[in-house]
């Protein structure tokens, strides 16, 4: 019985551990992460000059694979036009509010037939028999339902999003460890409280994944709802390319749903990221 | 006083997990419930926690009727079971089960030697240290009763020494009645006033041990290995070694 020793003990771990936490808690940006990143970049970068090389001496034909400074320029020229930015607002319009829809439609079903037994065995089997319908099967019932404008464009991008967001979610709320239930009940929590308390930060990272593919499928239905009959949108720039012979002004678009695509998703995982902080999993030790 | 009268428990498959089980203890007293698997100690410490209820007969705690989780009773379980979203302080706080953001828990953390812990989060804790945060975390509401499910048994031998003492060393503050359900005989001779032996089909209790050494106990002590002996006797170990046999 050596009480008189313990806290000294105690006492040398705490600096050390204190330490650590601070940078563990913190986002950091160190030389590390940098270097990792641009690691990455390498091969593309190298990718990109044997393409260009390779157009300039004429192996690549120029009137179906344009060399990158040729869909550099037709970029700049669409930008100073002003038209490039009404196609990309209107893109982003579409699927942020298709996002929007879908995942909160999602959210909220995903919840209840997670958490309750009765409402999983009343709802889960419709969603999953809707979930195997290609959702590109909608588009005609959606415009015959909804005209070729913004609704049924929407429509299909919220169906889109629905589903992973709603899988996710639902297995997420159902996996939520007993044990921690059992504490939460243990101390007296309201079925509120234990929801709020317990069941909410315990879902969020199969939510945030759901997010994720959820917006990825978001980028992928813009596409095919723009495709079908859009006078403004990336989409549509995609159809002009290939309806005037302008392979330049497709790869471009291509570029710019790349780019757009990883952007929105890279805002959402550094979301994650933030609320996350407290995960104890292998890559965030690393 | 907590009072158990007649408590049975039976599943709902038919096992009888505990058969009218009586048991009377005195405030500030520490009990151990040992047994082989199976024995029904653990279901009997989850019915006095208010988590599950008897099928017949009732636990009352100063001749209040205990049917749900209660502020006067905590409970420690073999894992710490922190929530891993929560620093150290809130989850100490978790034991008040309100959202209080405002009781001053320094002398908690004094208590179970985590000054300094406050803001760490429970993955950068060690073994020990996260069970200590959870008896912290039974002790916010300084219960009069406390329970604790093999509290120290996921931790290696070291550790595990370590946290009986300092058990003991809390337990020199508040006195608070604890039951003790656990595997390890020294760790119920080391600890308790009064060890309780079960046996299994149906789960009953099956012998009493008074054990009226002075504490601290020393482990080496020559008298608390001859209760050793006699508790390892009274456990029926071979029992379990022949439906072993019959297992396989």
């Amino acid at each position: 019985m050596n009480h008189s020793v313990q806290p000294k003990r105690v006492r040398t771990i705490d600096r050390s551990q204190r330490r650590r936490s601070s940078t563990w808690l913190s986002p950091r940006r160190n030389a590390g992460s940098a270097h990792r990143q641009g690691m990455g970049l390498i091969i593309p970068i190298a990718l990109l000059l044997i393409w260009e090389l390779l157009s300039r001496i004429g192996i690549f034909p120029p009137n179906l694979l344009p060399a990158p400074s040729t869909v550099a320029l037709t970029l700049w020229g669409l930008l100073i036009s002003g038209e490039l930015l009404a196609h990309i607002s209107v893109t982003l319009y579409r699927v942020f509010l298709g996002f929007l829809l879908g995942s909160v439609a999602a959210t909220v079903l995903g919840a209840l037939t997670g958490y309750s037994r009765f409402a999983h065995n009343l709802l889960d089997p419709l969603f999953q028999a809707l979930r195997n319908i290609p959702s590109l099967a909608w588009v005609p019932l959606f415009i015959l339902w909804m005209g070729i404008y913004e609704s049924s464009k929407i429509a299909l991008i919220a169906v889109g999003v629905f589903f992973p967001v709603y899988l996710n979610l639902m297995t997420g709320v159902q996996n939520v460890d007993r044990k921690l239930v059992e504490v939460g009940k243990a101390y007296r929590l309201s079925q509120f409280q234990l929801i709020l308390r317990v069941f909410l930060p315990a879902t969020l990272p199969a939510y945030i994944v759901g997010l994720r593919s959820g917006l990825g499928l978001g980028w992928m239905f813009v596409v095919a709802a723009e495709i079908m009959g859009a006078s403004r949108g990336l989409g549509f720039l995609l159809v002009d390319g290939q309806t005037t012979g302008r392979p330049d002004i497709i790869i471009a678009s291509i570029l710019l749903f790349a780019l757009f695509g990883k952007l929105t998703d890279t805002l959402l995982a550094a979301l994650g990221k933030r609320v996350l902080y407290w995960q104890d999993s292998y890559i965030s030790q690393t | 006083m907590l009072s158990i009268d007649s408590v049975s428990k039976r599943f709902n498959n038919g096992f009888v997990a505990l058969e009218s089980v009586d048991l009377q203890v005195r405030p500030g007293e520490i009990v151990s419930l040992v047994g082989t698997s199976g024995c029904g100690k653990s279901t009997l410490l989850r019915i006095i926690s208010g988590l599950d209820q008897p099928t017949a007969g009732q636990v009352s705690v100063h001749g209040q009727r205990i049917t749900a989780p209660h502020r006067d009773i905590g409970i420690i379980f073999q894992e710490p079971r922190l929530m891993p979203w929560l620093t150290v302080q809130d989850n100490i706080r978790f034991g008040l089960g309100s959202a209080d953001r405002t009781t001053d828990i320094t002398p908690i953390l004094t208590k179970v030697g985590l000054l300094g812990f406050a803001d760490a989060l429970p993955r950068q804790l060690s073994g020990g240290m996260a069970q200590r945060v959870a008896i912290a975390r039974a002790l916010i509401t300084q219960p009069s009763i406390l329970l604790l499910d093999e509290p120290f048994s996921a931790l290696d031998a070291f550790t595990r020494t370590k946290l009986q003492d300092h058990l003991l060393h809390i337990w020199e503050y508040d006195r608070p009645t604890m039951i003790l359900v656990t595997h390890d005989v020294e760790e119920a001779l080391v600890l308790s006033d009064r060890i309780l032996v079960m046996r299994a089909d149906p789960g009953r209790l099956h012998r009493e041990l008074v054990i009226d050494l002075p504490r601290p106990r020393k482990r080496t002590e020559h008298q608390l290995q001859r209760w050793k002996e006699r508790l390892l006797g009274e456990l029926d170990l071979s029992l379990e070694d022949r439906s072993l046999l019959e297992i396989n």
